[in-house]
């Protein structure tokens, strides 16, 4: 075996630059692929639905002169394929169409929507990260009692109880009668438009611009759906985050960090934790992916203005281009972070490299 | 036995399990000491004989109950001990090789790190000397290129080059005593010699005594001073190593007849014929 020391200990680890090159090729062509499959998806079932894009633009009492000129302009006598070639060419160069509802660029309306599914997004899962790992740890390590039990009922609440009913409990109980915090709204209608809306997060822009009572302001508005939001990704993670360290603390590897002498802090964060990591990265980002697609529930109770309640009102107003450009933003964002994720994943797990 | 010999006395020691199905008796009251010499420990699974080394260190885990007349070591009750005492004796003072690497390594830890871990839980040394130690210590168990070995993870070590590190890892804080359960269990038989040559260079070299957990009778037989037979949680008999073949308990004698031989091959290998009374018989003491 002595023979082999050198072989043995040098596989697997740090691929050559071919290797690494490929990896890419791959990653290129998988993320390719994916936008191709949702676009063409997304494209063929706004066509084929019963909807009639023309009259959604024109309305009901437009002559049939107006009526074909706009059906013309739109490409509909063209095969589906032209249109989805069509569709991809001016998607390529930024242009995702008009939006019926707001008489907008669909881009223009992302650009304002979006962030703020980002920032509610972002704070919920910030939550649920610092606050429901530690949860699932002091579960996993306390398990069958009070802690473990505690954090098991909490999970399961927050799991359990539907969002737009707390949503309103929460709204009557903290901004109708205690005023604790903001009501509906991004921000009160009196501050609306002070900051210039650099990233459209509005919490940055505020800082940016030095605004700190629409700062306030904002935390006061935001803090409601973010802790509802939070609550539920905080229970998932809190729960996964327990069944993943009950599992690594059974492992082996554990007594022989004890047998060393090693504390038992260390032993759970040091140990543990490290390898309880490597799993939640995955579950993290698609908690993440999953509320960035915009919670439709939070955002309505809550008057959010979020790609969620701008998907769903695209569909019910039959604006299929606002509809395909959310979809595609979100898709973005599911291959982004699933490629984040996959990174961080390398980075923590040697045996992923 | 000289009594300042003893480095660990054990007498009436049980561990028992609280399982949905009640409670499980792993050791039933077994006694022995342990000096600077190689004790073999042998038996069948469940006999009890992890479960002795775990109680040793305090590690039979939760659920458990270790009761016992006497643990002591070195003028230390490990039974009634708080835990930071008990810290202070693993790994610095007894310590514990595991079956297999491929578990008992941790996959996200260098094994440079996790050995350098062991070190500096015991000391005040700075990384630099600790660094140093580890790679010192991965030479001493005969890794060629203890460099490149120090930055590689457990999956990139094969069995044998794996349970030499768990060896320099639990090595490194020059304990008095290593508990050795069935450490070579899980390798290939060329290389098994291997490790069970480097074990025994060292604990010979640096005086320590050794607990070394094993089914395998022959194995026990050629390479420690005394062996323990245990038997459903007892120990059942106690005898030199160099004694085993002549052992004189029907248990251990039966053990000994399900042993294939080259030189005499037999058409039909002896079944073991389990007398229901060892395990009530009184567990033998030691002598």
């Amino acid at each position: 075996m002595t023979d082999h020391n050198g072989q043995t200990a040098g596989t697997g680890r740090a691929p050559s630059p071919p290797n690494r090159l490929r990896a890419l090729v791959g990653v290129f062509f998988t993320i390719v692929l994916t936008f191709v499959g949702l676009t063409a998806v997304t494209f063929v079932i706004s066509r084929v639905m019963p909807v009639d894009p023309v009259l959604a633009i024109v309305g009901d009492r437009a002559s049939q002169e107006v009526y074909d000129q706009v059906y013309l302009r739109l490409g509909l006598d063209q095969p589906i394929w032209v249109q989805y070639l069509r569709y991809i060419n001016s998607l390529l160069h930024g242009d995702l169409g008009t939006s019926i509802m707001t008489g907008q660029t669909v881009m223009s309306d992302i650009a304002r929507f979006f962030p703020a599914t980002l920032e509610l997004a972002t704070v919920a899962t910030l939550l649920g990260v610092f606050v429901g790992i530690p949860m699932g740890v002091v579960a996993a390590v306390n398990q069958g009692r009070w802690p473990d039990h505690v954090v098991r009922v909490v999970g399961l609440i927050g799991y359990s109880v539907p969002v737009f009913w707390l949503g309103l409990v929460a709204l009557l109980v903290f901004y109708a009668k205690l005023g604790w915090t903001g009501g509906p709204g991004r921000v009160e209608v009196y501050f609306d438009g002070i900051v210039e809306p650099y990233t459209g997060v509005l919490l940055l822009d505020a800082a940016l611009a030095g605004e700190w009572e629409v700062f306030r302001n904002a935390v006061s508005h935001l803090i409601l759906p973010a802790t509802l939001l939070g609550t539920f990704s905080l229970a998932y993670v809190a729960r996964m985050t327990r069944s993943f360290m009950l599992d690594q603390l059974g492992q082996e590897y554990i007594l022989t960090a004890r047998v060393k002498g090693v504390s038992e802090f260390r032993v759970i964060w040091g140990h543990a934790f490290r390898n309880v990591l490597v799993q939640l990265i995955t579950i993290i980002g698609l908690t993440y992916a999953s509320l960035l697609e915009g919670s439709v529930l939070t955002e309505t109770v809550f008057a959010w203005p979020g790609i969620g309640s701008y998907i769903t009102r695209g569909l019910f107003n039959n604006d299929m281009n606002a509809v395909l450009g959310g979809t595609i933003v979100v898709g973005a964002c599911f291959v982004g972070i699933n490629m984040l994720s996959d990174v961080l994943y390398r980075l923590v797990d040697p045996r992923a490299r | 036995m000289a009594s300042s010999d003893r480095l660990l006395q054990v007498h009436n020691l049980s561990v028992s399990f609280d399982t949905p199905r009640g409670e499980v008796n792993a050791v039933r009251g077994i006694s022995f000491d342990l000096g600077r010499e190689k004790l073999g420990i042998v038996g069948e699974s469940g006999s009890g004989k992890s479960q002795t080394g775990r109680a040793i260190l305090g590690l039979t885990g939760p659920g458990s109950r270790v009761t016992a007349d006497r643990l002591e070591f070195d003028g230390i009750n490990l039974l009634n001990a708080d835990q930071a005492t008990l810290r202070r004796v693993r790994g610095a003072r007894i310590s514990m090789i595991m079956q297999d690497p491929k578990f008992s390594l941790n996959p996200v830890m260098s094994v440079g790190r996790q050995i350098e871990e062991a070190y500096l839980v015991h000391t005040r040394a700075n990384r630099r000397e600790a660094r140093e130690r580890t790679l010192s210590m991965l030479a001493s168990v005969q890794i060629r290129n203890p460099e490149r070995v120090y930055d590689a993870y457990p999956h990139e070590v094969s069995g044998g080059m794996g349970q030499r590190v768990m060896i320099a890892m639990m090595m490194i804080p020059e304990p008095d005593i290593i508990i050795a359960d069935e450490p070579t269990s899980a390798l290939d038989v060329t290389v098994q010699l291997q490790v069970l040559a480097i074990l025994d260079d060292m604990v010979s070299r640096r005086g320590m005594g050794l607990m070394f957990i094993s089914h395998d009778l022959n194995l026990v037989a050629s390479f420690c001073d005394r062996v323990l037979v245990m038997y459903a949680g007892r120990v059942v008999e106690v005898c030199e190593a160099s004694q085993l073949h002549h052992a004189q308990h029907p248990y251990t004698r039966g053990l000994i007849g399900c042993l294939p031989s080259v030189s005499h091959p037999h058409e039909v290998l002896a079944v073991l014929d389990r007398d229901p009374e060892w395990a009530t018989a009184p567990s033998a003491a030691d002598p």
